[in-house]
């Protein structure tokens, strides 16, 4: 028998605290080009960070019935998401016990058991060790809970959005997420039925740091000069430029869209006060797409005056919501940001589609979801590249390391830019970057106090 | 087809009835008993295939565009298995008008993920013609293995494109480019090429 206890605590091992001042990377203006840059503090984030709070996993709708899997990760951890044979949403540690290989090798599937394709030890998917092969070549019965899988030990979801956490001292998931639920709830309650369901996705990948796609994910100051090649392309046939992106086209501050901070590190662009409240507003400002024509006059002869309102279904909601580390809803996406190393991150762009929930859609639901395919299509291919070379471009520049500093000041300072809501949001004109400098007030508390984080084999 | 509307301005001819036809066409078409023998239909299918993926590495857009249809469409399926467009997202699915606004994004000088711009070798093999009967459309199968060199990194793309071809008014014209992808499935660094 082995000498160590085999539950024993987890060895001192890994860099959650590598020896930095955060207060020296992380000042009110400006962050230092490490947190962008530094192996350390990429490796460091990936469990005070991606362990210490709740974070994205996946969507119900991907899981649909029991026994359902997906493989994803958290942070770096690959995981098996999964509803089990009872129903249970559950994340397992997509990692066998034994020697360490993944167990699960297909994107997604439906699967009671797993089984090791190295030396074939068998789990169910509540992450029970069934069996292993010749159990009478280990001096000790290996059914004991410590070669069960290892789990996220909490999974919480909120309205069809599945999330994990490490970490036994966070708040609730609704806690977690706070003020930031009325937006998620708007954007699900324009629906039918309240909700979507997730299709393919859009995945694109860049060079560059995850935190630059947060960063950029409720920023209106670069839309004009990031996006110029798309917002001219969607106007192309219209001087009077007002499809798309277009409420960009004069200073953004002067329109009525705002951006807001919520605490924790979530944010949000609001967009739609730039669209007039009606049935109708958002289909006229979308932008052009395969198929356009076709399906408004479609709809409109199924549909008569209830057409504007499936309309609407099909174009995209001026919203970007954030939630930290790593879910963007936006338009009808549900991105998700996925770290690979300090300078490589996956964005992946599901795409989502409307349900027939009340049954007034009828055939016309299928025309819907098929045009929705077709503008979602459109800003990962025409917007989202560009602002992935910029990032690329933002990783080259902060190669310089004598060049320290990366600034995210506009507005701070000026008298009277902020107001602060009675659930302490903070709310600013488009362009401000205050939702920049609170999360990385949040990502300074963070790192600086690394999570006590735990894994769980009970079932 | 209707020539009722320009389809470089307006997007009636993606209806639910072409993509049903489309989602048949693209089905199960690369059948040996439907090889075409003709020597001279083959010539031709592989110039145009060729053609496109010369102009293509020219950067010289506009004459590449008039190789297609006017109602044609390109598409790269987001599964290797293909999907259905109706359905799903596709890593491209672009109508004669998006393929324009695809090369009218590259003129404005600040389509940054094309500046500088990609260079590119479509590197064609393989080239196979299909015709299911005597008037329908030609489908050709090829390979792809497309090298691109930007912004000081080289990356290798490969694949296979059907092209759907048919006669307009006397010479062959794409019809539908699909570009089949192994990694369309996979997260894509900077997919703002046309494959």
């Amino acid at each position: 028998m082995p000498s160590h206890p085999l539950n024993q605590a987890p060895l001192p091992i890994g860099r959650t605290n590598p020896d930095y001042d955060w207060d020296q990377l992380v000042h009110e203006d400006r962050v230092h080009r490490v947190v962008y840059t530094a192996p350390d503090i990429f490796e460091a984030e990936m469990t005070n960070i991606f362990g210490g709070v709740w974070v994205y996993l996946a969507h119900e709708s991907q899981i649909p019935r029991n026994d359902d899997y997906v493989t994803v990760r958290l942070g770096l951890r690959p995981l098996i998401v999964l509803r089990d044979s009872s129903g249970k949403y559950r994340a397992l540690y997509n990692r066998c016990t034994h020697r360490g290989a993944t167990l699960c090798r297909e994107a997604s599937g439906s699967a009671k058991v797993f089984q090791c394709a190295y030396h074939g030890w068998t789990f169910m998917n509540t992450g029970e060790l069934r069996g292993v092969p010749w159990p009478e070549g280990y001096a000790s019965d290996l059914r004991n809970s410590c070669f069960n899988l290892a789990q996220v030990p909490r999974v919480e979801s909120y309205r069809g959005f599945i999330f994990g956490t490490l970490n036994p001292d966070a708040p609730a998931l609704a806690d977690y997420l706070g003020p930031v639920r009325e937006p998620i709830d708007e954007w699900l309650d324009r629906h039918p039925g309240s909700r979507v369901v997730v299709r393919d996705a859009n995945r694109l990948k860049f060079h560059g740091n995850w935190k630059l796609a947060y960063d950029n994910s409720a920023d209106g100051y670069h839309v004009k000069f990031s996006h110029r090649s798309l917002l001219e392309m969607e106007n192309r046939f219209k001087a009077d430029n007002e499809k798309g992106m277009s409420f960009y086209k004069d200073h953004p501050d002067d329109a009525p869209m705002y951006v807001r901070y919520f605490g924790n590190g979530h944010h949000f662009k609001d967009k739609r006060p730039n669209v007039e409240k009606r049935p109708g507003a958002l289909w006229e400002i979308e932008g052009l797409a395969p198929g356009m024509e076709f399906f408004e006059e479609e709809i409109r002869k199924r549909l008569g005056e209830n057409a504007p309102r499936a309309l609407d279904l099909a174009s995209s909601e001026p919203v970007n919501i954030n939630v930290f580390p790593n879910l963007l809803i936006l338009g009808n996406h549900i991105q998700v940001i996925e770290p690979v190393s300090v300078t490589e991150t996956n964005t992946t762009w599901y795409a989502t589609a409307v349900v027939d929930e009340d049954g007034d859609l009828g055939e016309t639901v299928d025309l819907i979801n098929a045009f929705r395919m077709r503008t979602q299509e459109g800003f990962p291919a025409f917007g989202e590249v560009d602002d992935a070379t910029n990032f690329e471009e933002i990783q080259r520049g902060l190669a310089a390391p004598e060049d320290e500093w990366v600034y995210m000041h506009r507005g701070l300072g000026i008298p009277g830019r902020f107001t602060t809501g009675a659930d302490g949001s903070i709310t600013g004109p488009a362009t401000d970057e205050v939702f920049m400098r609170e999360t990385f007030k949040e990502w300074k508390r963070l790192m600086a106090n690394p999570p006590a984080i735990e894994i769980r084999r009970e079932v | 087809m209707s020539t009722a509307h320009d389809p470089s301005r307006t997007s009636h001819y993606i209806s639910d009835t072409y993509y049903a036809d489309l989602v048949a066409a693209f089905g199960d078409w690369q059948r040996d008993e439907n090889i075409v023998s003709d020597p001279a239909i083959r010539a031709a299918a592989e110039a145009l295939v060729l053609r496109e993926a010369r102009l293509l590495d020219l950067h010289a857009y506009r004459d590449w565009l008039t190789l297609f249809a006017p109602e044609c469409a390109y598409w790269v399926p987001g599964r290797p298995e293909g999907s259905d467009p109706r359905r799903e997202v596709s890593v491209a699915f672009f109508d004669r008008r998006r393929l324009e606004d695809h090369v009218h994004r590259l003129s404005t000088g600040a389509a940054w993920s094309q500046i500088p711009r990609s260079r590119t070798v479509h590197a064609v093999s393989n080239v196979e013609v299909f015709r299911a009967g005597n008037d329908a459309p030609l489908m050709v199968r090829s390979n792809l293995m497309l090298s691109e060199f930007r912004a000081g990194d080289s990356r290798l793309i490969s694949g296979w494109c059907a092209h759907r071809l048919a006669q307009i008014d006397g010479k062959w014209r794409i019809l539908v480019k699909q570009v089949n992808l192994l990694e369309c499935n996979q997260n894509l660094r900077n997919p703002s090429i046309v494959f």
